[in-house]
């Protein structure tokens, strides 16, 4: 293989890896504070696109065309509408069910994941059809061979970074950061250290579903395209990788992400006849390292969980 | 008494000969003929605008006063559902009175009804369902169809690609009936006529990325990427062949030819291909004819675009019914024998049945994407040179 293409094929899988570790972070931050499994998480992501385009939409009918203003503002409004839904769901619909089996958690979310997409499908105008979304970032391309590097996948793959570095700080180098941390380690001794519960739940579920919301622009503006069914696969993607990566540890979700597009575009790769089989390939191989190592890749220290 | 009840008699058997003679002059022999398609559910308007389009041809027959018979249609809903289907189509079948019937709009109802149909030895013509199988997936007698199928609409699409010159191709499909059907029918026909392939991807029907499928194709470098399957993935990869600068041409089926294909591409669709089985009702041969006929009418919806298919077919059923006289046997085996020399004229061009009564001389219609509208070849900026397809 020449260098041009395995340069596509490390640019395509790093672009991939980084949506699948935003998602795979929002589902490893719930269940270290509250021990939940949320699959409503890919819906709020598909929500997140929708709120995106339809700002995107109110911006071009109210005369803002500037796209840099509009990129800002896109992701603002989404971001921000998405972390009080999630806030809204951890207040509303998941810690009072605290004290219930997880079953039950689990069981809720699914359904509300449901109820999210149904609703983009029905009340988004034309919701059930592909839409198109806008190109918002300069789409100046440069080849290099068979390498088609353009502007905006390396400053989508930038900003990923940028937000998981941030996310890298705010959990480990503030005060906020500390409470998560001592609410996923043990809630009894953080409450009786002054830290409020309910607070640091709330916005943690703010926190994972913004990412859900980038990741959903994100998602939109690397494939120009966003549909209400978009959630499922990436909900079930990131979760293994949440799960494959160490379940409740924020760098084995990024590095399951990344593992996982890894495997997907090596199942292309390897099985040209083949590529239908990608993603048995794909789940297949995690199904063999959850064999290998059932807490995943980075386990809990305490881990009596999974 | 005798005479008086003999007076009676004679009044009466005078009023029967009357009656009798007035009859053979007036009223023609009556017969039954069956339409099935759609009439509720997401379908329906395809199927109203071809049950109106049925009705049409009985009554431009009925007030033709060279015709033999006064036909009366049977119309039955089959609801785009096989379960619902077959009890239509067992009605049909049992009521010995019907001769024979255009039947279907949806490929699962037909597939499952043939069966029906060659149990009672009811002759119909299929006339919107696409399936090959339906024709081609058994040898009953009963069984024929006047629209084309997707191996007419990759055999039209291969003849027309390779004419234009171009030879690599790579193609994507998705793993279901329809996009496994487009692969093997274009694939074939491609190999026939000339093209190359030099690479086939299965894909999922939900699939979202398919950038290291895309990748691959460009290491591959082929002139066209032949894409059998729906508008959604359709959308998706169109946008990342521009996103990996990929400067193949796309080539798709009738699955995106659709408004949604185009507003969820926006620019990016220009000049995309596609193919399609039947025509937009005006173009046909007698396209004009059949629509001034059924504006005539006033039938509160339009044809839709099978319509002339279903009209196609009944008026079919109902020459061959004039020629043999109403006996399902007769007919069946003149509708067979509708091929060749013998072929039939009608207003969606010549009709020639094959050994599994599928219609050979198939309309098939060629579209590119102008200006935002999926536009009939002969008519685009494109054929005519005024632009270019990417490649060319």
């Amino acid at each position: 293989m020449d260098v041009g293409l395995f340069g596509q094929y490390v640019m395509n899988g790093l672009m991939l890896g980084m949506m699948y570790a935003l998602v795979a972070v929002g589902f490893t931050l719930f269940f270290g504070v509250l021990n939940v499994i949320n699959f409503s998480h890919g819906d709020v992501l598909t929500v997140g696109a929708f709120t995106g385009l339809a700002t995107y939409l109110g911006l071009s009918a109210i005369g803002v065309s500037w796209a840099p203003a509009q990129v800002v503002i896109v992701l603002l409004v989404a971001t921000t509408c998405m972390a009080g839904l999630g806030a809204v769901i951890a207040r509303y619909l998941v810690l009072p069910l605290k004290a219930a089996p997880a079953l039950n958690t689990l069981l809720l979310t699914l359904m509300l994941g449901t109820v999210l997409r149904e609703a983009v499908r029905l009340f988004y105008p034309l919701g059930a059809n592909p839409q198109r979304f806008p190109p918002l970032l300069p789409t100046t391309a440069y080849s290099f061979g068979n390498f088609t590097l353009r502007v905006d996948s390396v400053m989508l793959l930038l900003a990923g970074l940028a937000v998981i570095v941030g996310i890298h700080l705010v959990i480990n180098k503030t005060k906020l950061g500390l409470a998560i941390r001592a609410v996923a380690q043990d809630e009894e001794t953080a409450k009786t250290m002054g830290i409020n519960f309910t607070l640091i739940v709330l916005v943690t579920f703010a926190i994972g579903s913004g990412l859900a919301a980038f990741a959903g622009i994100l998602h939109g503006l690397y494939y120009s395209e966003i549909n209400f069914a978009m959630g499922l696969l990436l909900g079930v993607i990131g979760f293994s990788s949440a799960i494959v990566g160490g379940l409740g540890n924020i760098y084995g979700a990024i590095i399951g992400g990344f593992l996982f597009a890894a495997l997907q575009t090596i199942g292309v790769l390897a099985m040209p006849f083949a590529s239908a089989y990608k993603d048995v390939f794909a789940f297949g191989v995690i199904i063999l390292i959850m064999a290998w190592r059932p807490t995943g890749l980075i386990s809990e220290k305490i881990s009596e969980r999974v | 008494m005798t005479a008086i009840r003999f007076r009676h008699v004679a009044v009466f058997a005078a009023a029967l000969a009357l009656g009798l003679a007035s009859t053979s002059v007036d009223a023609k022999p009556k017969v039954k003929v069956g339409f099935i398609g759609p009439l509720t559910g997401g379908t329906s308007s395809n199927g109203i605008g071809g049950r109106n389009s049925a009705d049409l041809a009985v009554r431009l027959r009925n007030a033709d006063p060279k015709a033999k018979y006064e036909y009366e249609l049977i119309v039955l809903d089959d609801e785009c559902k096989p379960n619902i289907g077959v009890l239509a189509a067992t009605k049909l079948g049992a009521n010995k009175d019907v001769i024979a019937a255009a039947t279907h709009y949806c490929s699962a109802v037909a597939i499952t009804t043939v069966d029906v149909y060659h149990k009672f030895g009811l002759p119909i013509i299929v006339w919107g369902a696409v399936l090959p199988d339906i024709t081609y997936g058994n040898d009953y007698k009963e069984v024929h169809r006047v629209n084309g199928t997707m191996i007419n609409q990759n055999e039209t699409a291969a003849k027309f690609m390779t004419g234009l010159g171009y030879k690599t191709w790579a193609i994507i499909h998705d793993t279901t009936d329809y996009g496994k059907g487009h692969n093997k029918y274009f694939s074939k026909f491609l190999i026939e006529n000339g093209g190359k392939i030099l690479g086939t991807f299965g894909v999922t029907s939900d699939q979202q990325d398919f950038t290291a499928e895309l990748t691959k194709i460009k290491s591959l470098n082929p002139e066209v990427i032949y894409f059998g399957g729906l508008t959604p993935i359709g959308v998706r990869i169109l946008a990342q062949m521009e996103k990996l600068g990929l400067k193949a041409l796309l080539e798709g089926t009738s699955g995106i030819v659709s408004d949604t294909f185009l507003k969820g591409s926006g620019p990016l669709a220009e000049g995309v291909l596609a193919f399609r089985e039947g025509a937009p009702t005006e173009k046909l041969p007698g396209g004009k004819f059949f629509l001034e006929q059924y504006k005539k009418q006033g039938y509160s919806d339009p044809p839709e675009a099978y319509g002339a298919f279903a009209f196609t077919a009944m008026s079919l059923i109902l020459d061959t019914i004039e020629a043999v006289g109403p006996d399902r046997k007769k007919v069946r085996d003149a509708l067979n024998n509708v091929r060749g020399a013998n072929a039939a004229d009608s207003i969606t061009g010549k009709v020639d049945f094959d050994d599994h009564g599928q219609n050979t001389i198939a309309v098939i219609t060629k579209y590119v994407a102008q200006d935002g509208k999926w536009t009939v070849w002969e008519d685009s900026e494109y054929a005519k040179g005024l632009r270019k397809l990417k490649g060319m």
